[in-house]
């Protein structure tokens, strides 16, 4: 494994080889992509990108926690959280790719 | 939102680009994702949430149907975990 890390930087150098707009603008597509994304979510509709994946929020109710390290029950507010489940193509693909 | 919404979205936002354009820009953002997965890479949106590569180590599994035991190869999953920014705005505390 290469054990690379990407940030939007990559993202953007990589619109910007495939269009060519510039670096800029390139960056600013990136942004704006996963701000509508976000903000559908925070809506609270599920995100359905096909031969990606799905990202769903999902309601978690209120439950009494544990402080592992002190034993303590800590009350946790219920709360939304954010789930993403991969499409069939790309498990396949991150499957193979990784293949030992 | 599905995929072509998110194409429209930004489309009516950028006039200037054609709409032929945006549907690249966004394919090869998702693309340029799956494939660094594919190598082993992680991606890392500050904010958003960022994408990673998980081993699932080999195991000895059951078929449930007919209880015949099976062995399950190792193999590596995507992952994705969720950036603060997003989880605070999702839990209505916006920045």
């Amino acid at each position: 494994m290469s054990e690379k890390t990407l940030t939007r930087m990559d993202l953007s150098e990589a619109v910007f080889r495939e269009v060519g707009l510039s670096r800029n603008e390139s960056a600013q597509l990136v942004e704006s992509l996963l701000e509508h994304m976000s903000d559908a979510l925070v809506r609270g509709e599920q995100v359905k990108i096909s031969s990606f994946g799905t990202f769903s929020v999902r309601d978690k109710s209120a439950r009494i926690g544990r402080n592992p390290k002190t034993g303590e029950e800590v009350p946790i507010q219920p709360r939304r959280v954010l789930t993403f489940r991969p499409s069939h193509l790309m498990k396949d693909r991150v499957a193979s790719g990784n293949k030992a | 939102m599905i995929r072509s919404e998110l194409i429209q979205k930004i489309a009516e936002e950028n006039p200037h680009l054609y709409q032929r354009d945006v549907e690249r820009i966004v394919n090869t953002v998702f693309e340029e994702v799956t494939g660094a997965m594919a190598r082993g890479d992680r991606v890392e949106l500050r904010g958003f949430g960022a994408f990673s590569v998980k081993k699932r180590d080999a195991r000895v599994g059951r078929n449930p149907r007919t209880g015949e035991t099976v062995t399950v190869e190792e193999k590596h999953v995507p992952f994705f975990k969720t950036g603060k920014l997003l989880r605070d705005r999702l839990n209505g505390k916006e920045e």
